[in-house]
């Protein structure tokens, strides 16, 4: 499983600041960081700790399983950021 | 001898950004004795009077603001104006520093003629009337049109189409204000037209907004297949440049445009890009939009925008116009502005005076610190900066001690100027009540939404 990001997310980064895998981005900072509407859980990383919910000052995280249906999209949302992100990476190296 | 004094700061403003900042000036000298001063007899800004009522899950940062300032012992001076009730040289006698978290208080105009018709409101009238704002109470918006047409591709644009599209019933789960909730009740407005100016691809939605759009419950989202197709400047900036952002808005919009319509559908929102209103138009009060076509170019600059192309008008019938084209902060008593950005001219969050030197003791924080740009938590960001600057001149000792340094000093002042002040007390008494009413009511909240209402509660 992972943890989720929805788009009630305010960028306060106060989940990056907890997250033990430093799995969630952009980072501030980072180049797409400004234009980023929210913030995103990398799947392939997310150990499920739970740590990024305790943070969230507006409870926009959810495991994908307990993900409200109004929030459904988000979990391929916040996977396909990783996988642009990966790609624009390659393309740029 | 006597023990070193607290540092004295006044946060003027007591939005997100002079929340985030307090709460950073106490993480990084918790020695600092906080005031947060405030116009309304509320907390929190735009969290409260701009948030839409119906993203409550945004509204629980109130909670997270609470509890890192006023639960550590900054105080709260509400129904305090600063430049009216107390000036800026006042305030420099009572306290080391003062940090203006003030916003931006109004919103930028149009430029084009019967912006002012009756029946043309700025969106942020219309947010802060349903969400109630005591200074826009008496308000009053004509729904009774079937048509109303919202100008600009922002999020205020977003909220204030979903509140003129979501059901009764919808509504009233929220805390949205009682006055709005009847006038919205009786709207007869069947048909929200959004204008963006630019195209789909330069849509400032964010993605979670326009999905939002699409998914409201008997409301058809109409966007025309001919608006989301791309021209060649749009099709080559998205493919480069483009946000992940901007790539989901177009996917987003071009299902949209793939749906069938829907006669049957309660409401219906027409999004159309790439269009400017020229003239808003009526006899006495607001009967049309006329609008003229765009197309995209590239700017000196590098940045994409709007030309408009010479083709001929076309008149959208309405009797609600709503401009959101952006907010924009206002000059304050006796502190300098920089009337080219609309902001406060500052150093990292240090103001600077006309000759450009730093003005010892004063600072900036949020909107009127950096323009009205991001979100929420780019106030948190913000506020890490400009209270470094702070921390950095309290500890080497740049600032001056005040002439006035005891909080007695400055309670004995405000007392005699403000006898109807509302301390933290008085707004937990606030927060109390409307909360209690909410239970009762099955809403989050239920708004004071008057000033009178809201002293009273104050006072217990």
């Amino acid at each position: 499983m992972t943890y989720v990001i929805t788009g009630s997310c305010i960028k306060d980064d106060s989940c990056i600041e907890v997250c033990p895998v430093d799995c969630i981005h952009p980072k501030p900072g980072a180049p797409d960081f400004e234009t980023a509407e929210q913030l995103y859980i990398d799947p392939e990383v997310c150990i499920d700790c739970d740590a990024c919910v305790e943070a969230c000052p507006v409870d926009a995280i959810y495991p994908d399983f307990e993900t409200p249906v109004k929030h459904d999209y988000a979990l391929d949302l916040n996977a396909e950021f990783f996988v642009e992100r990966s790609t624009a990476e390659r393309t740029a190296a | 001898m006597t023990a070193p004094m607290r540092p004295r700061v006044a946060i003027v403003g007591a939005g997100p950004a002079g929340a985030f900042a307090a709460s950073c000036l106490l993480r990084a000298r918790g020695d600092a004795e906080i005031d947060l001063f405030e116009r309304l007899p509320t907390p929190w800004g735009l969290l409260r009077g701009g948030v839409a009522p119906d993203h409550q899950e945004i509204k629980r940062l109130e909670d997270t603001f609470d509890r890192q300032t006023l639960g550590r012992g900054c105080r709260f001076l509400g129904n305090v104006e600063v430049g009216r009730d107390i000036s800026h040289a006042e305030l420099m006698e009572h306290y080391a520093a003062v940090i203006y978290a003030t916003g931006a208080q109004t919103d930028k105009s149009l430029g084009i003629p019967g912006e002012d018709l009756p029946g043309s409101w700025a969106a942020t009238e219309f947010v802060a009337w349903y969400n109630g704002h005591p200074d826009y109470r008496g308000l009053e918006f004509d729904l009774s049109a079937e048509r109303a047409v919202v100008i600009g591709n922002g999020n205020v644009a977003a909220d204030v189409t979903r509140i003129l599209t979501l059901s009764a019933p919808e509504l009233e789960r929220t805390d949205v204000a009682d006055h709005a909730l009847e006038a919205l009740r009786e709207s007869r407005i069947r048909e929200v037209v959004v204008l963006g100016r630019r195209g789909p691809a330069q849509a400032a939605f964010t993605s979670a907004e326009l999905r939002e759009l699409g998914r409201l419950d008997g409301v058809d989202l109409r966007v025309e297949p001919d608006d989301v197709q791309l021209d060649p400047v749009s099709r080559a900036w998205l493919a480069g440049e483009g946000t992940f952002t901007a790539r989901k808005n177009v996917q987003l919009l071009r299902e949209f445009a793939a749906r069938p319509a829907r006669p049957d559908a309660r409401r219906r929102i027409v999004l159309r890009f790439l269009r400017s209103p020229v003239e808003i138009r009526g006899s006495g009060v607001v009967g049309a939009v006329d609008v003229r076509a765009n197309e995209i170019v590239r700017g000196e600059d590098g940045s994409l925008r709007a030309r408009t192309l010479d083709g001929g008008v076309e008149t959208i019938e309405c009797g609600l116009v709503l401009r959101s084209v952006g907010y924009r902060a206002v000059p304050l008593p006796d502190v300098p502005f920089d009337e080219r950005h609309f902001v406060l001219p500052n150093d990292r969050g240090r103001v600077l005076g006309r000759d450009g030197e730093t003005l010892p003791g004063v600072y900036a924080v949020g909107w009127i610190k950096r323009g009205p740009t991001g979100i929420l938590g780019t106030n948190k960001r913000d506020a890490e900066e400009t209270v470094s600057r702070v921390a950095e001149d309290l500890g080497a000792g740049a600032l001056a001690p005040p002439h006035k340094p005891c909080r007695e000093q400055l309670d004995a002042l405000l007392a005699e100027r403000r006898p109807d002040l509302v301390g933290v007390d008085g707004w937990r008494a606030i927060d109390r009540r409307e909360r209690e009413d909410g239970r009762r009511a099955e809403r989050p909240r239920v708004k004071l939404a008057s000033r009178d209402e809201l002293l009273a509660a104050a006072a217990g």
